[in-house]
């Protein structure tokens, strides 16, 4: 076993903290944040120490202990380092790092301090597992171990029902999600004997056109599993029809939204088909479906934020928006361009929930941004850095979000999967909604006059270091996380696309410059003219928007209200299991039949014991009586 | 001629048999009993063992039944002439299960052989009388049964003391 | 000629009769003497089947049957009178404390 000690650090650190953290980090008090900041820290440290190897070509995959081994069923903790898992440590261990640090400042007077650090420790071991797995059960145990973190820290604040709720909707969502993910990695198994990525990757060519009888039906195979194995990344990363749990999830504190529902537990989706990519690549159905499911999240999600007046609901919809241009570009063959968009936009939209953090901080817990309103004078670290996270977002040329945005839209074009021209055509559009409603809230929170009242104003301050420290580090990842990944036409090498070849292999389809240029144009134009409009419906004009909202209110309505799909699912899937549990499951089966057993019986036997009672009388001729019978009986029996 | 004195005795046995368990009063019983211990030992008496008529009225006729007639004297109550000697229902499954096992006797004694023969032929043992043979067999080889038979009359002998005797006030 | 299963057939009946009185009579007395009359009757199948095999092991267990007879005997009516003692009754129907 060749693993170097840094690589078992990486997850196990985070581990020792949350044992550390739970168990004793009451008596710690207000210190209670040490362990969790000095093990991620030094996660992160290894992790840049991963990535120096892996730069000078390392790669290890090897199992660290292998739990049970049964026929040729082997479940093992391994790790896997590659170019795609560095990627993702740095991604996972320098936002922990950030984040943690931030909560110090953010949760300082909440009663449940040290557990909500042991919580963020589980979640940075369980996204690490998940990370560095070399086989499947162990994608699936990092998988299932950051939905029930996320659990755990959305409904962190128990007390408040709404929050309870919504952290029961993400699990509850999620499970449908991993329902279909575990039936894949069972078929996976089935076909193939193995659940290592190895085994598997290298065999899957062997299968291609074998058909599977899944429910009767004859499907291809690869196909089927590629499906299956999408299921689970629909969930997890809240794409339609699985989108539901991420707004509510916004019920968690801020530093939990930052971490979890922006840079990495929602990105694992990303990651699972990016690492599965040798089984995508052979099912054209299956890319299709993805680029097209992405296609539709994309531009679903972008018209809901374009209406929503809680700060942190508008940056929610955005990331689903965002995550859906990354399955876009997994569906249309580059997997690497995926993969740069989740990493820059794991620096900018956290930087966006910090940001929007310090903002509902200074405003006293009010989160409805029509009530904010020229808090730059207030503000200003948190207005500086909002600023640099939302021109990223818009794709203004020169930050990170344009160069990943970009990489995007031009494979969207230029591939030949199906799909991928409406992706491109989906994708450019949503760019101009994205910049536009990105400003709209920054015009509405931070320009103009302040709406709020008077108790909040004497309250504004710009938060402490803790908190405006890592939202600068953040902003600097923002500009600047993009700078490795640009492309030839502009003057770069693309670093990156070159970094992850080894992995993810490169798209076989290339566009001649001029219409690179052209895209790029477009794209760039586009996002322009959002930040324009932004400026004058919510600047200039303030009654435009109004008027709009009064001119079409059915259309206003439906998204304001999230095209009622939670409605939808209450009233077909949710009411009616409701239903069933109460009058079928609990009147019937458990009331009736098993009580009705585990009372019977005992009441059968009860019955049965007191005509046997009878038997005895205390009568000494009966007792002969029934001797003498017995006894000619078996002298009957036997002469 | 012993043809005739087995059915005489045959039948009364069967008959005081029937006499006995149907009277009412338990010491008429008793001395219907008695009669059949005399026609049982006229019964060993055909069978050449006299030692063992012998013992049956000293033992049986001659101890036994006045136990029994002191004890019935002893608890007997005034009102046992009034009630029924059986007990309710009793009368039919009683009846019913004796024919039973009479039925399963009757089938068994059909299918009886026996065994191989002894050496202890008649002749020898008139030639020895019965009451020799019997103690020669008895002190030699089932010394030991003998032994606990003893054993078991001593017990008997205590154990009726223990139970039947009055708690005495004081000492 | 008297055959052995005349023997044994009086043998029987005499038992039936036995059986028959120790499973009816309400007085604990008559039941013991029903057993008592069983008893015999096997004693005389015992003493038959021994004259008929010219054999001396029946007769000789007629002897020990005889004794242990006699002690069960006083032990048995040892039992009633301690029985009525206490329940001033010796009625089988009306000594049942061991109902169940």
């Amino acid at each position: 076993m060749n693993m170097p000690l840094y690589l078992i650090l990486i997850p196990f650190l985070p581990l020792a903290s949350f044992l550390f953290t739970l168990l004793l980090g009451k008596n710690l008090g207000q210190k209670a944040h040490w362990p969790p900041i000095i093990a991620v820290v030094t996660s992160f440290i290894c992790a840049l120490i991963a990535l120096n190897d892996v730069l000078h070509g390392t790669h290890i995959n090897s199992d660290l202990y292998t739990w049970f081994e049964s026929e040729n069923f082997r479940a093992s903790v391994g790790f896997l380092l590659d170019e795609l898992t560095a990627v993702m440590l740095i991604v996972v261990t320098s936002v922990s790092s950030l984040v943690h640090i931030y909560s110090v400042g953010y949760m300082h007077d909440d009663p449940g301090y040290y557990r909500f650090f042991s919580y963020l420790s589980l979640f940075t071991f369980s996204m690490l597992m998940l990370v560095l797995g070399n086989n499947f059960l162990q994608l699936y145990f990092g998988w299932e171990a950051v939905g029930l973190s996320s659990y755990l820290l959305i409904g962190f604040w128990y007390h408040k029902k709404s929050a309870a709720d919504a952290g029961k909707k993400a699990f509850i969502v999620n499970r449908f999600g991993d329902f279909g993910f575990g039936l894949g990695i069972i078929i996976i198994y089935l076909i193939f004997g193995s659940i290592h990525y190895e085994t598997v990757f290298a065999q899957v060519g062997d299968v291609v056109g074998h058909t599977f009888n899944f429910l009767g039906f004859n499907v291809d195979l690869i196909t089927l599993i590629a499906i299956l194995l999408f299921c689970g990344a629909v969930g997890k990363s809240a794409q339609i029809p699985l989108h539901v749990w991420l707004p509510d999830a916004m019920e968690g504190p801020t530093p939990v939204s930052a971490l979890i529902h922006a840079a990495t537990m929602v990105t694992a989706g990303v990651f699972l088909v990016a690492r599965c990519n040798p089984i995508f690549s052979l099912s054209e159905t299956a890319l299709n479906l993805v680029t097209i499911i992405g296609a539709l999240t994309c531009f679903f999600a972008a018209t809901i934020a374009l209406v929503q007046v809680d700060i942190k609901r508008v940056i929610a919809y955005s990331t689903v928006s965002q995550l859906a241009y990354m399955f876009i570009a997994c569906g249309v063959g580059a997997y690497g361009a995926g993969i740069f968009h989740l990493y820059t936009h794991a620096y900018f939209k956290a930087l966006l929930f910090l940001g929007a953090g310090s903002v509902i901080h200074a405003m006293s817990d009010e989160q409805d941004i029509r009530k904010m309103g020229g808090l730059r004078k207030y503000l200003p670290i948190t207005y500086v850095t909002f600023l640099l996270a939302s021109l990223s977002i818009s794709g203004v040329p020169g930050f990170s979000g344009f160069f990943s945005k970009d990489e995007i839209l031009a494979m969207a074009f230029a591939s030949p999967v199906g799909a991928g021209k409406f992706a491109w055509f989906i994708g450019t559009v949503v760019a101009g909604m994205t910049a536009f409603y990105s400003f709209r809230l920054f015009f509405l929170t931070f320009h103009g006059e302040f709406r709020g009242t008077e108790e909040q104003k004497k309250h504004l301050h710009e938060s402490p270091p803790t908190m405006t420290i890592p939202l600068i580090l953040l902003a600097i990842g923002a500009v600047a996380a993009g700078w490795v990944g640009i492309p030839e036409i502009l003057g770069g090498s693309n670093h990156w696309a070159h970094f992850l070849e080894g992995v993810v292999g490169h798209p076989h389809f290339h566009l001649d410059h001029s219409t690179e240029w052209a895209l790029m144009f477009t794209s760039v134009a586009v996002g322009l003219f959002g930040i324009f409009l932004a400026y004058v419906f919510y600047l200039k004009k303030p009654e435009i928007p109004v008027r709009l909202g009064q001119t079409f209110p059915t259309l206003y309505q439906i998204l304001f209200n999230k095209y009622y799909v939670d409605e939808f699912y209450s009233a077909v899937i949710v009411q009616p299991t409701i239903r069933c549990a109460r009058n079928v499951l609990t009147a019937i089966t458990d009331g009736k039949i098993i009580e009705g057993i585990v009372n019977g019986v005992p009441r059968l036997i009860g019955n049965f014991s007191t005509i046997l009672a009878k038997l005895q009388n205390g009568r000494v001729q009966h007792y002969a009586a029934v001797m003498a019978v017995g006894a000619f009986i078996l002298l009957w029996i036997f002469m | 001629m012993v043809q005739i004195l087995f059915f005489y005795f045959a039948i009364a046995v069967i008959g005081l048999g029937l006499t006995i368990v149907n009277l009412k009063n338990p010491v008429h019983s008793v001395l219907m009993m008695l009669v059949l211990f005399f026609h049982m030992a006229g019964f060993y008496l055909l069978l050449n063992a006299e030692f063992l008529a012998a013992v049956q009225v000293i033992v049986y006729a001659g101890a036994i039944l006045v136990l029994y007639l002191f004890v019935l004297f002893l608890v007997t109550l005034r009102e046992e002439v009034n009630i029924s000697p059986f007990i309710d229902k009793g009368y039919w499954v009683g009846f019913v299960i004796a024919i039973g096992m009479f039925v399963t006797f009757i089938k068994g004694i059909q299918n009886f052989t026996l065994g191989k023969h002894g050496h202890d032929t008649i002749e020898a043992i008139q030639q020895m009388t019965h009451t020799k043979a019997m103690g020669k067999a008895i002190y030699t080889t089932y010394i030991l049964p003998f032994e606990i038979a003893g054993l078991i009359l001593l017990i008997a002998v205590i154990g009726g003391i223990a139970l039947a005797k009055r708690e005495r006030k004081g000492a | 000629m008297v055959h052995l299963s005349w023997y044994l057939t009086v043998s029987a009946i005499l038992f039936c009769i036995g059986v028959f009185g120790f499973l009816t009579r309400r007085n604990i007395i008559m039941m013991l003497l029903s057993i008592e009359l069983m008893l015999n009757s096997v004693n005389l199948n015992l003493a038959a089947i021994s004259h008929y095999m010219e054999d001396l092991r029946g007769q000789v267990l007629v002897f020990f049957i005889v004794a242990v007879a006699a002690a069960e005997a006083a032990i048995g009516l040892g039992i009633v009178v301690t029985l009525f003692r206490h329940r001033k009754s010796i009625h089988t129907d009306q000594i049942a404390s061991l109902k169940g």
